[in-house]
């Protein structure tokens, strides 16, 4: 059944790759969101919601006019560095990474925002720099939220389909992912084969949304 | 200890705006300033600190300048050395009591080992009888054990002052006086400079050879003719 592990293997480096991406991010402006007060926060955050919320198909399209070969960061990457994402696998990882991105933000927003500001301040007293706060503070109180919406970003970016299939197309091997790949075999009546990669895709995401489901009460002593 | 304090601040909450106009001098190794609820003393304190940047003014302690508006000193929080005890306490909830009263010890992006030892820790876990409860988590601590770790987390970095805010609001009645007694023990053995915000009477008696009156914002050494009057009981609700 090499068939069916070839995009799965492809699926879980995407998914990986993503996730990480937005585990960076997501932290980064999610907590710039919780702490920060400034003119169009809310904005910013509605904006960076719609992900959830648009049709993959219309990001997949917002993304192909943004990083096509003639869209403005598109033609600056082949310009400058002789780069093409249209058609590749990092394209899927930018698509999943896109899709996935508010589930992390709004996991670590919330997170972030429920940290009692006192405990940072008593930090600052005691001699800590605005880094070690944060490492040492506000991270390991938050991290269980950020870790339930990880996770769920991840078993999203796994699903990816429509965005995916825009921006990287179906090519065997390379850009073929799990859920691009059950399409292609329902629709070349492979019925055997979509069986087994519709059990895998399932096993997957109830493994991690166990996982996660473990994570939600935060058991931080309080 | 001598602090020199002239500062404004006005704190914004929707339409509400609140004035804090606060200048005082006090030389006295125990100063406490009174006032009810919504007075501003926490501002007062926080300001002191460093956690909170006043709009005008300058704060001095021990004739260093720790914050001057007009010639942008502004010293960080880190960098004052108070000890500070928060109302509730702040404890970390994620670190045990040997880590709590260890935080301070080092400035590095590490939190101090569920085990750390030292000769400072084991002092303070030792003279507030905390060694028993070293390993356990704040949440599992009794209410004067909670008091007691965050003095040790506050004293364990030998600061030049202690800043207290309302340390015995959070007690019963019973273990406030007790903890009364065992703070005003422990500041005469150590000898260490305090100032301490409280809207109890009872502790300006103890605490309070120099007492400063604050109500709305404003700062001043005689009490108000309504506070005078007023038990401290009715000054909840102001």
């Amino acid at each position: 059944m090499d068939s069916a592990w070839i995009p799965l293997a492809l699926s879980l480096k995407v998914a990986g790759w993503s996730t990480a991406i937005n585990l960076v991010l997501g932290v980064a402006v999610g907590l710039l969101l919780a702490r920060r007060r400034f003119i169009g926060r809310e904005f910013i955050d509605a904006v960076l919601t719609l992900p959830m919320v648009l049709p993959p198909t219309v990001l997949g399209y917002y993304l192909l006019v943004l990083i096509g070969k003639r869209g403005p960061i598109g033609a600056w990457l082949y310009d400058t560095f002789g780069v093409n994402l249209i058609f590749t696998w990092q394209g899927a990882v930018i698509a999943a990474t896109l899709v996935a991105f508010p589930l992390v933000l709004k996991a670590a927003r919330a997170a972030f925002e429920n940290v009692d500001p006192q405990l940072e301040k008593a930090a600052r007293v005691l001699g800590l720099n605005e880094w070690s706060v944060f490492f040492r503070v506000t991270l390991p109180m938050a991290w269980r939220g950020i870790l339930a919406g990880v996770l769920l970003a991840f078993a999203r970016a796994l699903g990816e389909f429509g965005a995916t299939l825009m921006v990287a197309g179906s090519i065997p091997g390379r850009t073929q992912t799990l859920s691009v790949a059950v399409y292609e075999a329902v629709q070349a009546g492979q019925d055997s084969v979509a069986n087994v990669l519709v059990l895998i895709t399932s096993i997957t995401c109830i493994v991690v949304l166990l996982s996660a489901g473990r994570l939600v009460p935060g058991r931080v002593a309080q | 200890m001598s602090f020199d304090v002239d500062i404004a601040k006005t704190v914004s909450s929707g339409k509400r705006h609140f004035h804090l106009r606060v200048k005082f001098q006090s030389t006295a190794r125990r100063t406490a300033i009174y006032g009810p609820s919504g007075a501003g003393k926490s501002l007062t304190l926080q300001a002191l600190a460093g956690l909170l940047t006043p709009d005008t003014g300058r704060i001095a302690f021990d004739g260093k300048l720790l914050f001057d508006r007009d010639s942008k000193v502004d010293v960080p929080a880190r960098e004052r050395r108070f000890g500070y005890l928060f109302q509730d306490y702040a404890l970390f909830p994620h670190l045990n009591v040997r880590q709590n009263i260890a935080f301070g010890l080092t400035a590095g992006l590490r939190n101090p080992s569920a085990q750390v030892g030292g000769e400072a820790v084991d002092r303070w876990l030792r003279t507030f009888e905390l060694t028993n409860v070293a390993a356990q988590h704040p949440s599992e601590l009794s209410g004067g054990q909670r008091q007691r770790t965050a003095l040790a987390r506050a004293l364990v970095n030998s600061p030049r002052a202690l800043l207290l805010d309302e340390p015995f609001s959070a007690l019963d009645s019973e273990l406030r006086d007790r903890m009364r007694s065992e703070l005003d023990d422990l500041l005469q053995r150590i000898d260490i400079p305090m100032l301490m915000i409280t809207h109890d009477k009872d502790d300006l008696a103890r605490f309070g050879e120099a007492t400063l009156y604050l109500r709305d914002g404003l700062i001043s050494e005689r009490p108000a003719p309504s506070l005078l009057r007023a038990s401290p009981s009715s000054l909840h609700a102001v």
